[in-house]
């Protein structure tokens, strides 16, 4: 456990302002998340999970507080490096999976290789490994609305590694797949962490799916509750 | 910057391809009008320009601006072929034609009633062979001293008796047409040429419109000018003869130009309206596209980037659709009147390589009016808010 925090959270504020109403989302929330960890990330509706993990990706900026993420304080970031930052450090899985439509399995995977400086060959490898993992080697050249909702979760979770990120944040990654499809891309995210050693922070709603996790914390009222049942909730379990 | 694939432009278009086939079609129907503007100008520029050789010079009184306006005395017309520089033919005379041009009103073919304004020229014995453009197509050339006249195709074409063998009245005469000629695309293909000094006393003239010379050199015209403009016995103003014609179709060229360029630029509006429009709504139909877009990594400008070749796209398709429809007027002729000499003169839409760069600049330009607001819309999108909406 001498590894540094795959993310540091200190102090985190974050507030909305509804009209002339100020509504705080996070108050002063302070945690590490060790490199290796598989997180799952629970609690009511609206109190901020989504939020806090938009802060984590380096999609939202906090109001005051430090995030800091692979060693990088992303509030010290412009937006231009914090996009560049993005495509080498965040993979990104959503409920509804997010696939550019007009765009095939193959190129979809692609789209985050185009910022890099890889030439085309070796891009080709990259998709086809990640797809043949995801088991769609066979599905490459299909458009989004000729696959499943688990499969098109497969192919966004193709998306998600093709750059090799050290983190990968879901947002309830199963929130639209039937219980089977479900299990299928837990076990791929549990995969994830423990043979490729990716951080994986998963918001969900789901018992069973956070389950799958290492650890469980439960965000409420904008603070931060370790599970009572699960005893190394704060602390990070390491790896698997 | 690292741009969003081509692809991605491309086939979002192709998905939506009703909207990008009405939107291109606005775009279409801009570019269209916008070409054949610049062709019919190019047509009639060439056209004018064809009339003349550069080693002839164009002589007309002093402020008279046309020939039909124009009256020289005997008298300048031999000082002026004695210059040295005019050319020599055989026997030691000067390379010159003495040319009289009148209007006449002629009957257009299929309406009687319906006269349109002709220009009848008057040639001197050299008037043919001054104009090597000018060829006899059907018949042979009008014998000097007599009452033969002949007759351009496009005349014989809209005009009624303007046949071979047929007779025209004019000048208080019949004139018996003995050949029909083809003047290379160029003004004389509108016109009726006879002996000059025959249609001196039809209608009774005692001065000649015009002269025109043969130099011996092109490069002599500027001594030749100088000779002309430093003789104190002379009223009379020389041109080059290309430089003649062009200069009576400026009223004309310009008409058209700010007629066509005023109406291309109130159409363009509407076109640009209806692109923005249309990127609009293609931007607000993919905003959980842009935000995954950008939480993938792509920069704001790469969005940018992405919808204003969207729209760029989307102008092209209508230039070429546009173009493809403008280069089909290549086979009109146009006839209308020259406001200079009010008489009819034929001439094409012609389309050149600058024309469809100034026409491709042109859709581009507005493609990217049509594109850089909801381009940068897109751009300027938060990110988290973009993927809340998808
Ligand atoms: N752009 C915004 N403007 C105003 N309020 C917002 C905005 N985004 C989120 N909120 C508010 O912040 C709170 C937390 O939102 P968040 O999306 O993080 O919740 P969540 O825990 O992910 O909820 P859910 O489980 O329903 O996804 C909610 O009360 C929400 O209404
Ligand atoms: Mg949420």
């Amino acid at each position: 456990m001498s590894e540094a925090p795959a993310v540091r959270l200190v102090e985190v504020h974050k507030a909305y302002r509804r009209g002339a109403q100020r509504v705080p989302v996070l108050a002063g929330i302070t945690f590490d998340i060790a490199a290796g960890e598989f997180l799952a990330l629970m609690g009511p509706s609206g109190s901020g999970k989504s939020t806090l993990l938009n802060l984590i990706a380096g999609i939202d900026q906090a109001d005051s507080g430090d995030v800091i993420v692979a060693g990088e304080n992303l509030a010290r970031l412009p937006e231009r490096l914090l996009a560049d930052w993005r495509a080498t450090h965040v993979g990104f899985i959503f409920q509804f999976y997010n696939l550019m439509p007009v765009l095939t399995a193959y190129e979809n995977v692609q789209l985050p290789l185009l910022l890099t400086d890889l030439p085309r060959r070796e891009r080709r490898a990259h998709v086809e490994h990640a797809l043949s993992l995801v088991g769609l080697a066979d599905r490459m050249s299909h458009y989004p609305n000729e696959l499943s909702g688990g499969q098109q979760q497969r192919v966004a979770i193709a998306r998600a590694l093709i750059t090799d990120p050290p983190l990968i944040v879901a947002d309830e990654p199963t929130g639209d797949l039937d219980r089977e499809s479900a299990a299928d891309v837990l076990h791929m995210m549990q995969a994830l962490n423990r043979e490729l050693g990716k951080t994986i922070i998963m918001v969900t709603h789901d018992q069973r799916a956070a389950d799958h996790a290492h650890s469980i914390m439960r965000l409420d009222k904008g603070v931060l509750w370790s599970n009572p049942d699960d005893a190394a909730a704060v602390q990070p379990a390491g790896q698997g | 910057m690292r741009a969003v694939p081509l692809a991605y432009s491309l086939r979002n278009l192709w998905t939506r391809r009703l909207t990008t086939v009405l939107t291109a079609g606005g775009m279409a129907l801009v570019v269209f009008v916008f070409a054949a503007v610049l062709m019919l100008d190019q047509g009639l520029k060439d056209t004018l320009v064809a009339t003349g050789a550069v080693d002839n010079a164009v002589l007309i009184r002093r402020g008279s601006g046309t020939e039909i306006q124009s009256g020289i005395e005997r008298a300048q017309i031999g000082i002026v072929e004695a210059q040295p520089q005019v050319a020599l033919g055989a026997g030691g005379t000067a390379l010159a034609s003495r040319e009289v041009v009148v209007l006449i009103g002629l009957a257009k073919r299929g309406a009687p009633d319906s006269v349109a304004n002709v220009v009848v020229r008057g040639v001197g014995a050299v008037g043919l062979s001054l104009r090597p453009q000018l060829r006899i197509t059907e018949g042979r050339e009008f014998r000097p001293g007599s009452d033969e006249i002949i007759v351009a195709h496009n005349i014989r074409r809209r005009f009624e008796g303007a046949d071979l063998g047929q007779t025209l009245s004019f000048g208080g005469r019949s004139w018996r047409i003995v050949g029909l000629f083809d003047a290379g695309g160029s003004g004389f293909d509108s016109e009726v040429w006879g002996d000059a000094d025959q249609f001196m006393q039809a209608f009774r003239r005692n001065g000649y419109s015009a002269l025109v010379v043969k130099l011996n050199d092109p490069e002599a015209f500027d001594a030749f000018l100088l000779g002309i403009e430093s003789d104190p016995r002379l009223t009379v103003e020389a041109k080059r003869e290309p430089v003649f014609y062009a200069d009576q179709s400026q009223a004309m060229s310009t008409f058209l130009t700010v007629l066509g360029l005023a109406l291309s630029i109130i159409f363009s509006v509407g076109a640009v309206i209806g692109a923005m429009i249309t990127m609009y709504a293609a931007v607000a139909a993919r905003v959980g596209e842009i935000g995954t877009l950008r939480a993938l990594g792509f920069r704001a400008g790469g969005v940018l980037l992405a919808f204003l070749l969207e729209s760029l796209l989307l102008s092209l398709v209508g230039a070429a659709v546009g173009l493809a429809a403008a280069s089909l007027l290549q086979t009109y002729t146009v006839s209308t009147m020259n406001f200079q000499s009010f008489s009819e003169l034929a001439f094409g839409f012609r389309l050149t390589t600058a024309i469809v760069l100034k026409t491709l600049a042109f859709s581009l330009v507005m493609g990217l009016a049509g594109g850089l607001l909801p381009a940068l819309r897109a751009a300027r999108m938060n990110i988290v808010e973009a993927l809340r909406a998808a």
